[in-house]
């Protein structure tokens, strides 16, 4: 089980600019995303054999991978399009790693974009929201993407003394290094104060515990570890990966305050041979407040119902036990939608190549990013190491 | 009934249709299992507990607690803000199922999770009714 630790590394990574960019459609996001990891790798597209995508919801194709490949003109050999939300691109990962280590193909490119904020009409945008949830048992009760995430928050207040408080200061976190890094979409300072005098959306969600609306895209390319020793940049290697997968619809949960971020991240530590506290920087799906402090949970880094005081200790801030978020999360820096965790993996790849400027956090030589899809159903950890052993 | 109009009406299939008749004449029924009497919701083909086909409608109680809650305050669309704020809930039924749902005839600053509730229903269309829960204490 753990003969992919250390076999498997990122040689390219890069984001386009991200936010309200309405000159780029989801297409052209997702190939300039593209572009961009193959100039930081050093290669060519022809050197591409795998090409892996998700959908977009503002330009969708039947087969999208495909349509990408045809567009840039490159004839891959392991070709497909994943939707499982946010979880896609870790989950994706793994698939694209065994696929090199099987000797498949040799390098993929992963590369993800969309265009929530220019590329949907209002009435676009709400009959997506609308559409989430099943389509008998739950939509007809008019919940939106919040309603959903909201239930959970007060199941966690209910059972743990959770405090709406507590929750922004994930928010207030995530925006402090937002302020850090010059490509975040939002970047005005804010406080506790802030978070919890916004407008109310979906109670005890307000809006600033909502993660935001853009446009963007991100792309990776990974090789064998033999191999990466040839690329330009400090090669990132894959440590560790985990899954688990709960459920679909939040009304068949096995748990409404646990999730199987449990699992997965037993699985990653464990093909990693690590632990929480060996991890010096973290990316944690932050789609609303409440989430980062389940999976802060779930994956060890405090105890069980702990989350709420972990967050508001200051633990999770720059020069904190464990920095997180670091590029400003799907809060503060962008949240395209299926693509969002894309950008939570190309900034794990800077902290490792000590490249990340104002944001860097020390020294960082292991990261631990987690992603999780639909309503808490699908989640995924990834631990990477600046060194493979 | 208009004022249902536009809302997301749901569409029975073969294996719901027997809930949305029952919900229909304002009759809450699941699923319990012929083998191994565990109910379950939503509807499907097996039993989740031991896979048996054999699974029986049985009328339940209608009478759930609430599991968790939200005060909706920004509607999913048009036709849902005549409604805001408005309650959606996880309700567990005293037979075992957990639901979606909305409370009604409960003021948002009432509700609390572990709040005892019991089904009442919504007629929507000629066909299609919907069940939600109010406070069992009023």
């Amino acid at each position: 089980m753990n003969s992919l630790r250390g076999k498997i590394a990122i040689v390219g990574a890069a984001d386009t600019e991200v936010g309200v960019i309405p000159h780029l459609s989801a297409t052209e996001l997702c190939v300039k995303a593209a572009n961009l990891a193959l100039k930081d790798a050093g290669i060519s597209k022809d050197q591409i054999d795998g090409l892996i995508t998700c959908n977009s919801m503002a330009e969708p194709y039947m087969y999208h991978a495909e349509a990408i490949a045809e567009y840039m003109q490159i004839f891959p050999k392991y070709c497909m399009a994943v939707a499982t939300g946010g979880g896609s691109t870790f989950s994706i990962l793994h698939h694209a790693a065994t696929a090199i280590a099987t000797g498949v193909c040799n390098t993929v490119l992963i590369t993800m974009a969309d265009s929530l904020r220019s590329g949907l009409s209002r009435d676009q945008a709400m009959a997506m929201q609308s559409a989430t949830g099943h389509p008998q048992f739950e939509t007809p009760y008019g919940l939106t993407v919040p309603a959903y995430y909201a239930l959970i928050a007060r199941a966690h207040m209910e059972k743990y003394g959770t405090t709406a408080e507590q929750m922004a200061a994930v928010a207030v976190s995530g925006r402090q290094y937002a302020e850090l890094n010059p490509t975040a979409q939002m970047r005005t300072p804010i406080t506790i104060e802030d978070v919890v005098n916004s407008r109310m959306i979906a109670d005890p969600l307000h809006l600033l515990d909502c993660s935001l609306v853009s446009d963007g895209g991100s792309a990776v390319i990974l090789t064998s570890a033999e191999r990466a020793k040839d690329f330009p940049n400090h090669p990132v290697y894959v440590l560790g990966f985990g899954e688990g997968h709960s459920h679909e619809h939040i009304s068949q949960a096995r748990s409404l305050t646990t999730s199987s971020a449990v699992e997965s991240g037993q699985r990653a530590y464990q093909m990693a041979g690590l632990g929480p506290s060996d991890i010096d920087v973290a990316q944690i799906y932050d789609c609303f407040t409440p989430v980062v402090l389940i999976e802060l949970e779930d994956l060890g880094f405090c105890a069980k119902g702990e989350g709420g005081p972990f967050a508001a200790s200051g633990a999770t801030q720059l020069g904190g036990s464990l920095p997180m978020n670091t590029n400003g999360g799907l809060l503060s820096h962008c949240h395209p939608g299926n693509p969002g965790s894309m950008f939570a993996l190309t900034e794990a790849v800077s902290q490792l190549r000590h490249t990340a400027d104002q944001r860097q956090v020390s020294n960082a030589q292991v990261a631990l990013v987690h992603g999780q899809g639909g309503i808490m159903s699908s989640h995924t950890t990834l631990i990477l190491g600046r060194e493979n052993s | 009934m208009t004022q249902h109009l536009g809302k997301n009406i749901p569409t029975p299939t073969a294996g719901t249709q027997a809930y949305w008749d029952a919900c229909h004449n304002h009759q809450l029924k699941i699923q319990c299992c012929a083998d191994c009497q565990h109910y379950q919701f939503y509807p499907r083909i097996v039993c989740t507990q031991c896979m048996s086909e054999h699974l029986d409608w049985v009328e339940v109680s209608g009478q759930a607690q609430i599991v968790s809650y939200t005060v909706v305050a920004r509607a999913v669309s048009k036709a849902y803000e005549m409604n805001v704020p408005y309650i959606v809930a996880l309700v567990v039924l005293d037979e075992g199922p957990t639901m979606m749902t909305n409370i009604i005839d409960c003021s948002p600053e009432k509700v609390r999770v572990g709040m005892s509730v019991v089904v009442c229903f919504e007629d929507w269309t000629d066909e299609i009714t919907i069940p939600k829960f109010r406070p069992t204490a009023p």
